[in-house]
Order: structure tokens, then C-alpha cells, then sequence
């Protein structure tokens, strides 16, 4: 009898484990209070690169505040589909890419010039809706980053309002400012400087969905609810450059597909926070944990 | 006084005492250690132990961290590995003493020293000392790959038993040279991109430049020095497990000259990567592993025909079930050869369909999910490994009765359970999306944590058992001081 009761404790926990995840459960809703349209200014000159803090320049330029919103998403999607920039082909939204040159490297895939996926319209994690006339963002996602969206989406997003991507070497300087700091605010982290994996934010429940992103500029300092946050901006004023979302970055390297992204994200654990932390993908590649911002 | 001599002399001279203490430093390091990752990290712990420990946790050198700290275990794998096999196989006393006091000193002071400075803040004498130990091991190797030479007349053997040449050269010692020949110049390979790199403080884990597509030479030998390592070490516990089980006869004929063509073959094809076969390295490599595979599959098939045999010698006609019965009849014997073959449906299988289907599969994906792929199954053979040394330890001390029964299959039983899950937990992007995964994430760690943390209580148990027993005027370490175990082999 002991062991029927065990073998069906055990079976339950197997069924729990197979129960389909509410992706639209019910989140806080909280204002940031940080404008996702302000840009940063970032000097020309040179910065420690890298975890072995190798010297590099670059020029002055402009860079986002915050990751690109679901919000100004979707108001680029309305503009772009009436501008025809971008097409629905099916279950996506796609845009023209003018392709990459092909080395014959091994492992490298060809990427030719052509209409290309920006984001799929069809999966339960996108946070964008069409209702068939105008793309819109989902309620309660609107200060939230941007995500499921490739690398030819965030890039369409950046060159439609004639911006770019950043390059990785412009997204670590933004990050790290000019010292050897591994993370935007300094040494060390602290479950309140981000959002990482099990970070116990409000907006997580690693019981059932796991983790989710918070709005962009959430790690301000603010206190939401009972929830009090670190103010864990970088030194050039810049939010999320750790965690929330992996953010794609425009580096087309030589010989290779993958594309870069920076920041580590939500599903991540601390150690993919630091500035010089890289992860890639093909620019196909979507997922609710990755999202980007531009620079001018 | 002359109590310490003789507890002392137990742990540090007589075979079974140096495998303890070996053990014993193994536990403590992954107790202690395996607190600042994973869910421990997640539950807070982390910090706890942090603290407690006053570690100097500095977030750009968790790379060199961990490199430390995998040396640190690793090391004192190939010193239970060398105590083994000084003891199983016939060589000169010289060399025995002289091996097995370089290479204790070297384990020793690399872990202690290397943890040290790694964890402990940068004392630079530390480090010294850390890559001194690591030469001492070094050293050692090298006096083990002479004393094993097998062309040495005093070890040709008589009978046709066990396999040898026409003269009389005992084929399985030169499976055993060819390893621990080919593991020191193995280790050379990762000795000098290590200085090269360490030079100038610059570390990475190689998990983290698989995609790039050209790599150093440097690199590639990093690459290469882990992946051949590893499988060194699993090939020499191969051949352990088959000494101790008395491998011989017919299976034994095949299997040794495999063993010896896959280890070459596979050394030749790792090397080959800092090489300009570097396109063809993985080809070679493949050569190289289905020999070596093929060999302990042989060994699996002898150690079970002889199980069923011995355990049915007195049914006239065994039923299946009764066959059965004597398979799984002795699960410390049984053990290790099962775990050889469910380390193919963690490793191998993973490893050769990761291969087979990379582009198409596995790096449409981010590169972070490649690496829990990666990570993961390595992670797996090296525990793999830890299992069979435990279940061939509870053997050496002599577990009899439901004590015998009890630690054998819980060891089965929780690694198993363990190993699975992760292979599940590596590759669930192959069924479920990244926004569905946390349930079955977390049912999964469950799987994880319980396996591994009750395979720790285990080996917490039987430290202190053994911590008790070194207490006692005539605890059983007294009758293991003399034991080698080459009069333990199976009849």
C-alpha cells in the first residue's frame, strides 16, 4: 500500500510538471517613471574592452536609455507596414535585409539579400498583437522590452528611423563606462541590481512561468510596493545593460552567421550580467529573453 | 605517539589509506564548492558560505576560479587512478614509493594551495606552489609510465589467460603504459597553452569560444586538453575495473588490443587539432573513440557473462529470472559496468547526435543553450567516473551484507536518477520552448538536487564511518595498512 501511495505521489508531481504554463497570468503593472525615448550621450575615447580590459576607442555617439519597448514596437510596425517596409508573409512580419557575404567558413550559413523574418506573430510569447489593420502591444507589456524579435527585426526597428545597432564594442563602452567595472553599477551584484534567474523580482514566480521581464528603467532606485529596487544605472545614465534582455548587437563578423548579443537576461544567472559577457545566435533567432535597443 | 605514526602510515603509505584521503578531499572540495552554484546559489546559500569562509569572490576571475578548481578535483582522480594502479600492477617497490609520494604531495599541495589562491585572495606563493604540486603530479607520471613498461622481462607472463604477445609481453599492461603515457603528454598539452595563457592573466572556458570560427592553436590545445583528459580518465578506470573483475580470456584478447589502437588513435586525433589536421582531427577522433568504446564494451559483456555464471553455477538449468537475479546480485560489481553503459545514453549518444545534427539543431539556437549542452555532459562522465571509483572503494573496504546492498544501489539508483534529469535538462529545447520550460525545470532539479545531494549524504556517511573507525585501536583501517589490491583481484 506504502508503495501504490508513493508511486502516485510521484505521478502527480510528473503530471504537475507536464501542466501547460499560463503565459498570460496576471503581473504587476508598475510606471518606471523612465522615458524609453531619451538617448544617452557617450564621449569619444578610449575604455578598457573586455574581461582582459584591452584598450579601444571609439567615436561619440547616441545610444538609447532603455531597451526598445513593446510599445514603440508596435507603433514602428503600424508606420512601417503603411510605408510598406514591412510585409506579413504568413505568420510573420518580415522585412528586406540586403544579405551578408558568404566565406565558405565552415559552419557558416549563407545569408542572402531578401525578405526575412522580423517576428513571428503566431507564438504564445509574443507580446505584440495584429488584429488584421494595426499592430498593438499586449496590455501591461507596453513599458516592457521588446522581445521575440530577430536580429532583422531589431535591426528593420533601428534603420527605419535612421539608426543602427550598436556594435559590441559601443554597447560595452555605454555599459562599463571608463573604468574595469564587470557590471554597469560597479562590483558586485545584488538580487535587487537586476533582473537575472531567481532574483525573486516581482514579476517572477518560479513555481509555474518562471521568469518574466520587468519594464524598462524598473532598477532605478524606486521603491514598488514593497519591492524597493537599487538604482543600477551605468555611468553614462544607461538601464537594463544587465539582465532583463539580451540585447542584439550589429556586428557582422567574417566568416560566421551568429550574431552577438549582449547583457545576459532574465533566464541567466549572474555571471552572464558582467559587460563582457557575449552570447549569439543566427539572426533568425527569437525568444522571450532577448530584445535590443539602437544607437545614432 | 606511535598511534599517529601508525594512522598516519595507514593514510599517507598503505594503498587503501591513500584512496581515503583522496576520497575524503574530493567530498569536502564538492561540498563545499558545489554551494556557490545552481540552486544552492538561487536559495542564498552562496552568500551564506561566502561569508562564512571569508572567499574573496571577485566577479572578472570566475573563469581562472573555475578552471582551479576543476584541476583541484581532477587531480586527485588521477591520484586514486595511480594508487590503483601502482598497486594492482606488478613494479618495482622503488618506483611504487617514489610514485605515489610525488604524487600525494603534488594532489595535495595543488589543491590545497591552488583552492587557495584561487578563493582565498591572491597570494602569488600560493600560486607558485599550486603549479608546483601540479609538476610534482607531472614527475610522477612520468616514473609511472617507466615503471609500467611492459617489455621489461621480469613482467612477461606465463599462460594464455590473459592476453600477450608471442613473447610473453602482457598486452593489458601495455593498454595501461599506453595511458598513462599518452596522459602525460596529454597533460603537456594542457601545461603549455595554460602558461601561455596564464602569462598574461588572460583566462577563458573553452565552452565559451565554440562558435567562433577560427581559433588559436592555443585554444584549440586548451580545447583539446580537457576533451582528452577526460576520456584518459575513463579509459583507465576502464582498465582498472577490468583488472579487478579478472578480464581475461577470449573477450580479453580483443579488447586489449582495441583499448591500445583507440587510446593512440584518440591522442593522435586530439593533438591533431593544434596541428594543420585540425579539419580532419574530429574524423580521426571518431577512429580513435570506437575502438576504446568497443573495448569496454567487451569488458561489460565478460563482467556480466561471468556474474550470471558464478551467481547460477549451481542451477542446472538457470531460468531467465534466476539469471537475472545473479546479474544484479552484487550491485558493486554490477555497478560499474552498468554505469559504462548509461554513461552511452548521457555522452556518447548525446554527444554523437549533438554532432550529427549540429547546424541543423543545435546552433540554430543561442549560444547559451549549446553550452548547457556542453557543460552538461561532461559534468555527467565526470560524475560517471566519481561513481564507479565509489562503488569499486566500497569493495576495497570490504562492505558486506545489506551495508554492501544498500550503498551499491543507492549510488546506482540516485546517479542514475541525477544523470538523467540533466540529459533531459540539456536537451528540452528539443520538445519544449523557453517560456513553457519552468515546471518541467523545476521537476527536473528535484531529480538533480536529490540524486546528487543524497550521493553526497552517502559519501558523507561513509567519511565518518571511516573518521570513527580511525579512532578505534582496531578498527578495520588496522587490517587494511598491508592490503594491495592485487590480492583482491576476482578469481
Amino acid at each position: 500500500m506504502k508503495r501504490t501511495n508513493l508511486v502516485y505521489i510521484l505521478f502527480c508531481l510528473v503530471l504537475t510538471s507536464c501542466s501547460p504554463v499560463d503565459m498570460n497570468s496576471p503581473m504587476p503593472v508598475f510606471d518606471t517613471g523612465v522615458d524609453p525615448d531619451t538617448w544617452a550621450q557617450i564621449q569619444v575615447g578610449e575604455f578598457l574592452y573586455g574581461q582582459n580590459e584591452e584598450i579601444q576607442f571609439t567615436d561619440a555617439y547616441e545610444i538609447m536609455v532603455t531597451d526598445v519597448t513593446t510599445a514603440q514596437y508596435a507603433a514602428f510596425l503600424n508606420r512601417a507596414l503603411s510605408t510598406d517596409f514591412v510585409r506579413i508573409e504568413g505568420d510573420q512580419v518580415s522585412g528586406y535585409y540586403p544579405g551578408d557575404k558568404f566565406n565558405v567558413v565552415k559552419h557558416e550559413e549563407r545569408i542572402e539579400a531578401g525578405d526575412w523574418s522580423f517576428i513571428p506573430l503566431n507564438d504564445p510569447s509574443q507580446r505584440i498583437k495584429y488584429d488584421g489593420e494595426t499592430f498593438s502591444a499586449q496590455p501591461g507589456y507596453e513599458n516592457h522590452p521588446m522581445t521575440m524579435v530577430t536580429w532583422f527585426g531589431a535591426r528593420g526597428y533601428c534603420e527605419f528611423y535612421g539608426w543602427r545597432l550598436p556594435t559590441e564594442i559601443e554597447w560595452e563602452k555605454a555599459a562599463r563606462g571608463s573604468d574595469a567595472r564587470p557590471l554597469p553599477w560597479g562590483d558586485e551584484i545584488l538580487r535587487e541590481n537586476a533582473n537575472f534567474y531567481a532574483s525573486r523580482d516581482p514579476y517572477e514566480d518560479m513555481g509555474s512561468y518562471g521568469s518574466r521581464t520587468t519594464p524598462v528603467g524598473f532598477y532605478n532606485g524606486k521603491k514598488y510596493g514593497n519591492y524597493q529596487t537599487l538604482d543600477s544605472a551605468s555611468p553614462y545614465g544607461l538601464y537594463d545593460m544587465a539582465g532583463n534582455v539580451w540585447q542584439w548587437t550589429g556586428n557582422v563578423y567574417e566568416g560566421m552567421h551568429y550574431r552577438f548579443m549582449r547583457g545576459g537576461s532574465k533566464d541567466t544567472y549572474d555571471m552572464d550580467l558582467r559587460v563582457w559577457v557575449t552570447n549569439n545566435a543566427t539572426p533568425t533567432y527569437f525568444s522571450p529573453g532577448v530584445g535590443f535597443r539602437c544607437v545614432k | 605517539m606511535i598511534n599517529v605514526k601508525n594512522r598516519f602510515k595507514y593514510l599517507f603509505i598503505s594503498t587503501k589509506g591513500l584512496i581515503l584521503v583522496a576520497i575524503a578531499m574530493i567530498g569536502l572540495t564538492t561540498a563545499i564548492w558545489g554551494m556557490l552554484s545552481g540552486p544552492m546559489a538561487e536559495m542564498g546559500v552562496r552568500e551564506v558560505v561566502i561569508k562564512l569562509f571569508n572567499m574573496d569572490i571577485v566577479q572578472s576571475e570566475r573563469e581562472g576560479r573555475i578552471i582551479i578548481l576543476y584541476h583541484s578535483i581532477a587531480m586527485a582522480v588521477i591520484a586514486i587512478e595511480t594508487y590503483i594502479v601502482t598497486s594492482m600492477i606488478k613494479m618495482k617497490e622503488f618506483y611504487k614509493l617514489a610514485i605515489r609520494a610525488l604524487i600525494t604531495a603534488g594532489y595535495l599541495t595543488a589543491m590545497i594551495f591552488g583552492m587557495g589562491f584561487a578563493y582565498f585572495g591572491h597570494n602569488w606563493a600560493f600560486h607558485g606552489l599550486y603549479i608546483s604540486g601540479l609538476a610534482l603530479i607531472f614527475f610522477a607520471g612520468v616514473l609511472l609510465c617507466v615503471a609500467l613498461w611492459p617489455w621489461n622481462k621480469e613482467y612477461m607472463i606465463p599462460g594464455k589467460d590473459h592476453t600477450r604477445t608471442k613473447k610473453g609481453v602482457s598486452v593489458e599492461r601495455m593498454a595501461f603504459f599506453a595511458t598513462a603515457l599518452t596522459t602525460v603528454i596529454s597533460a603537456l598539452f594542457g601545461a603549455i597553452p595554460g602558461s601561455f595563457f596564464g602569462n598574461g592573466f588572460e583566462t577563458f572556458l573553452a565552452e565559451n569560444i565554440i562558435r567562433l570560427p577560427e581559433k588559436t592553436t592555443m585554444q584549440y590545445s586548451v580545447i583539446g586538453h580537457l576533451h582528452i583528459m577526460l576520456a584518459l580518465i575513463c579509459i583507465m578506470v576502464t582498465l582498472i575495473i577490468g583488472r579487478w573483475l579478472n578480464f581475461k580470456g577470449i573477450l580479453h584478447k580483443f579488447a586489449m588490443p582495441l583499448i591500445i589502437l583507440g587510446t593512440i588513435v584518440l591522442n593522435l586525433g586530439v593533438w591533431g587539432v593544434a596541428t594543420p589536421l585540425e579539419p580532419i582531427a574530429h574524423m580521426i577522433i571518431y577512429v580513435g573513440a570506437t575502438p576504446a568504446m568497443l573495448g569496454a564494451l567487451l569488458l561489460v559483456i565478460f563482467g556480466f557473462d561471468k556474474f550470471i555464471r558464478e551467481g547460477t553455477a549451481h542451477i542446472e538449468k538457470p531460468k531467465f529470472r534466476q539469471k537475472i537475479n545473479a546479474l544484479l546480485k552484487d550491485p558493486l560489481k554490477f555497478g560499474p559496468l552498468w554505469q559504462m553503459i548509461f554513461m552511452n545514453f548521457t555522452t556518447s549518444f548525446i554527444g554523437i547526435f549533438m554532432a550529427v545534427r549540429l547546424d541543423e539543431i543545435f546552433r540554430v539556437r543561442a549560444a547559451r543553450e549549446e553550452r548547457i549542452e556542453l557543460t552538461g555532459h561532461w559534468h555527467v562522465l565526470s560524475a560517471i567516473v566519481a561513481t564507479i571509483i565509489l562503488l569499486y572503494y566500497g569493495d576495497m573496504v570490504g562492505m558486506k551484507g545489506k551495508v554492501r546492498q544498500w550503498y551499491g544501489w543507492s549510488i546506482i539508483l540516485f546517479s542514475d536518477i541525477a544523470f538523467s534529469a540533466v540529459t533531459i535538462f540539456e536537451m528540452k529545447r528539443l520538445f519544449i520552448s523557453e517560456a513553457e520550460q519552468q515546471p518541467l525545470v523545476n521537476w527536473l532539479m528535484i531529480a538533480i538536487d536529490t540524486g546528487l545531494g543524497m550521493l553526497l549524504v552517502i559519501l558523507a556517511v561513509l567519511m565518518v564511518y571511516r573518521l570513527v573507525d580511525l579512532f578505534k585501536k582496531k578498527g578495520r583501517w588496522t587490517e587494511e595498512v598491508e592490503h594491495e589490491l592485487s590480492e583482491e583481484v576476482n578469481s
